[in-house]
């Protein structure tokens, strides 16, 4: 088994990584921008239904069913699937992955690929995985292609050029795609991007792509988007292919009414999303001629194990959290070290990667509960968050020095007496609280001076005052 | 009535003047404070920095001070929230379920105390200053406490309330956070800060005096003129307005 979520496990720490981020003054700028525009846009349209709370509840409850029946969902999506004539794989993990769906482009004899909306495939890392097969991956969705183009990485999960603004585009544009001239409007720039990729939906054979849903009733498989590259993608090729992790299964089509709902108005929002595209299987003269499923594990059981995080499982990818997290809108998504960044990020890459490489993010959160708040699906994100770091604990992977100060302030904490004691013995030096170890700390706030006299030193004082009254 | 005040470790020994004002606070309202001398800690910072057991050790002890007291005292919401979110959870390892679930709707955050137990927003209280006010996250998104504070500051005599831009956006507190993460933590004291220097207010209140900590150092540091106070603080004052 080789669990790999893009490149986190070589990825620096959470608090190095935003050490370097936070003197990038133009990302700062371009995150906070952009993840205010959305987080008004979705508070607007969520504020006007009035059912919202209980769309919510619906979207937990159908996913906590789907948690507690996986194993079955799973084998009746195959069936259904395989029965309209899709072709179902199963993949342990990132390799498996990738291999199977190198063999399917190869046993075609097949040299490019055109990809839509797939953090999967950037989780397993797809695609330099291809190109060391000789295979081209032409990644279509405008803000993949941006990254694809610009050799960066995506910084958040439905927007994942969100770090780059418009004139930085233009000029990535120019270059990579040799254009003499171009124009500076947004429409000048899809314009652009609408040239470069037309040419290759009508000459590539291989279709790819991600999924948002699978319903294992119908064994369909549904994509979101706004671009309508995700139609040609799925429609125009010979071949299909998708990867979906396994915990995309709805039980039900009826359930996609839910989610529907749910999904664009939190992560765009949107009140419909634009380009809603749903397939089952192969049908003679309409489509792929062959499509095929791949069924992502990648540490997804791992996690369905652990009851107390299981529900970081439920999410639908629509970055509500990070467009109201005040922690990414400091940093943005690169310092998360992985495609999932934000607050889902923090618990959902720790937990796949088994924590060996991701320790830092779960402290990666004041503990605000904004993320809560939006959650569509109600996953208690700051819950999670100090579960995995009462693991980490557990592990012995905070150190002894943490471990045996904490262990002290416990025993201090459970004895009135001691804890008397430990308030005079700060008190007699009169120090600082800096110089009792709180490193960071002073580098942008003085500490307040320790009062010469406690609360429960005065109570008393106060209390024989006035008994003697 | 009989009010047991849980002042809190770090008000205990940071923030005296807080627990103080809340017993002034009750007292002019004609009720009796006690203040049980066995009482410590919440657990909190033991328990979102990953200590369970030992925040458990602390629950524990707060359970046998705490068991037979009538009402509950405390000026700090992120006490009160940690105690509600998390102490069912801890009870069951514990075994305290049934003394956790009975003892909880005893436990009042201070302006919860004021404003729906008492029914009172207008304390006597007096304090000719123009303040903004820091809801804080855990006030706000865990005890769901809405404008409870600001009514109370509303009804204080010569309180000019001024409203805080972004107010529900974190100050970036956030416990051992401001250590481990100082520096991501520092940038959003910045913003809190620029948010709170808008409004032209010279004092900065909440609830919780662990954000204000924060808050006030960034604001000293800065030297921006705007000091922070507890919100039981404002409603002890008796301030005559010089003019």
């Amino acid at each position: 088994m080789s669990v790999r979520v893009g490149e986190a496990a070589e990825a620096p720490d959470f608090r190095q990584a935003a050490h370097a981020l936070l003197a990038n003054k133009q990302v700062r700028a371009n995150v906070r921008r952009a993840t205010e525009t959305i987080r008004n846009k979705r508070a607007n349209v969520v504020g006007e239904m009035p059912d919202w709370e209980q769309l919510r509840d619906a979207g937990r409850a159908i996913k906590r069913r789907v948690m507690r029946n996986l194993d079955s969902h799973l084998e009746q999506f195959e069936a259904a699937c395989t029965r309209a004539g899709g072709q179902v794989h199963w993949a342990r993990d990132a390799d498996e992955g990738n291999r199977i769906v190198t063999q399917i482009i190869q046993s075609h004899g097949q040299k490019e690929i055109i990809k839509v909306k797939t953090m999967t495939s950037d989780e397993t890392q797809l695609n330099p995985h291809l190109e060391a097969n000789g295979i081209i991956p032409w990644e279509t969705d405008l803000a993949d292609l941006i990254i694809q183009l610009g050799h960066d990485k995506p910084s958040h999960i439905v927007v994942p050029a969100l770090h780059k603004n418009k004139t930085e585009i233009r000029t990535l544009f120019m270059e990579k795609m040799g254009l003499k001239e171009l124009g500076t409007k947004p429409e000048d720039l899809t314009a652009a991007a609408r040239a470069y990729l037309r040419e290759r939906f009508l000459r590539v054979k291989v279709g790819y792509s991600g999924a948002n849903f699978a319903v294992a009733e119908t064994g369909s498989v549904c994509v979101v988007e706004s671009e309508g590259n995700g139609r040609m993608c799925v429609t125009l090729p010979e071949i299909m292919i998708t990867m979906v992790g396994i915990e995309k299964i709805v039980p039900s089509f009826d359930d996609l009414e839910v989610f529907l709902q749910l999904l664009p108005r939190s992560a765009t929002g949107e009140r419909m999303n634009p380009y809603n595209s749903i397939w089952t299987g192969v049908t003679p003269g309409d489509g792929p001629k062959e499509f095929h499923v791949i069924l992502l594990d990648n540490g997804r059981t791992k996690v369905l194990a652990d009851e107390e995080s299981r529900e970081t499982l439920h999410c639908i990818r629509c970055a509500a959290c990070l467009n109201v997290c005040p922690v990414y809108r400091q940093t943005g998504g690169h310092a998360y070290g992985s495609i999932y960044s934000g607050p889902i990020g923090a618990i959902l890459t720790p937990q796949l990667q088994s924590m060996e490489h991701s320790q830092s993010l779960p402290y990666a959160s004041s503990l605000c509960g904004a993320c809560y708040d939006v959650c569509p699906v109600k996953i208690n994100i700051p819950e999670i968050l100090i579960h995995l770091r009462t693991r980490i604990v557990e592990n012995g992977d905070r150190g002894a020095a943490e471990r045996i100060g904490m262990r002290m302030a416990a025993y201090t904490m459970s004895d009135a007496g001691r804890f008397s004691g430990a308030q005079k013995l700060v008190k007699i030096g009169a120090k600082p609280l800096e110089s009792l170890g709180l490193p960071g700390w002073s580098a942008s706030r003085d500490l307040p001076a320790i009062p010469k006299e406690s609360f429960r030193d005065w109570w008393k004082k106060r209390q024989v005052e006035k008994n003697k009254a | 009535m009989l009010i047991s005040l849980f002042v809190a470790c770090y008000n205990d020994t940071l923030f005296p003047d807080t627990g103080k004002a809340v017993v002034t606070v009750l007292e002019r309202l004609g009720h009796t404070v006690e203040f049980r001398e066995a009482q410590t800690c919440c657990g909190q910072m033991h328990y979102n920095t990953g200590y369970r057991p030992e925040a458990i050790a602390v629950m524990k002890h707060f359970v046998e001070t705490f068991r037979d007291a009538q009402i509950i005292c405390v000026p700090s919401s992120s006490c009160v929230s940690m105690m509600r979110e998390h102490y069912p959870k801890m009870a069951k390892d514990a075994g305290l379920e049934t003394e956790i679930e009975e003892l909880l709707p005893r436990v009042y955050e201070f302006s919860e105390l004021l404003v729906d137990k008492f029914g009172i927003t207008d304390v006597g209280a007096s304090y000719p200053h123009t303040v903004t006010m820091h809801t804080s996250c855990h006030s706000i998104r865990s005890l769901h406490i809405g404008d409870k504070p600001e009514r109370l500051l509303k009804a204080v005599q010569g309180l000019n309330l001024v409203k805080l831009p972004a107010a529900d956006q974190c100050c970036g507190f956030g416990g051992t956070f401001a250590i481990k993460n100082a520096e991501v933590s520092s940038a959003m004291l910045d913003e809190k800060i620029k948010a709170i220097t808008s409004t032209g207010a010279s004092i900065c209140t909440a609830g919780d005096n662990s954000c204000l900590m924060h808050i006030g150092g960034g604001l000293s540091r800065q030297d921006t003129g705007v000091t922070c106070i507890h919100l039981a603080e404002i409603l002890a004052a008796r301030e005559v307005s010089v003019q």
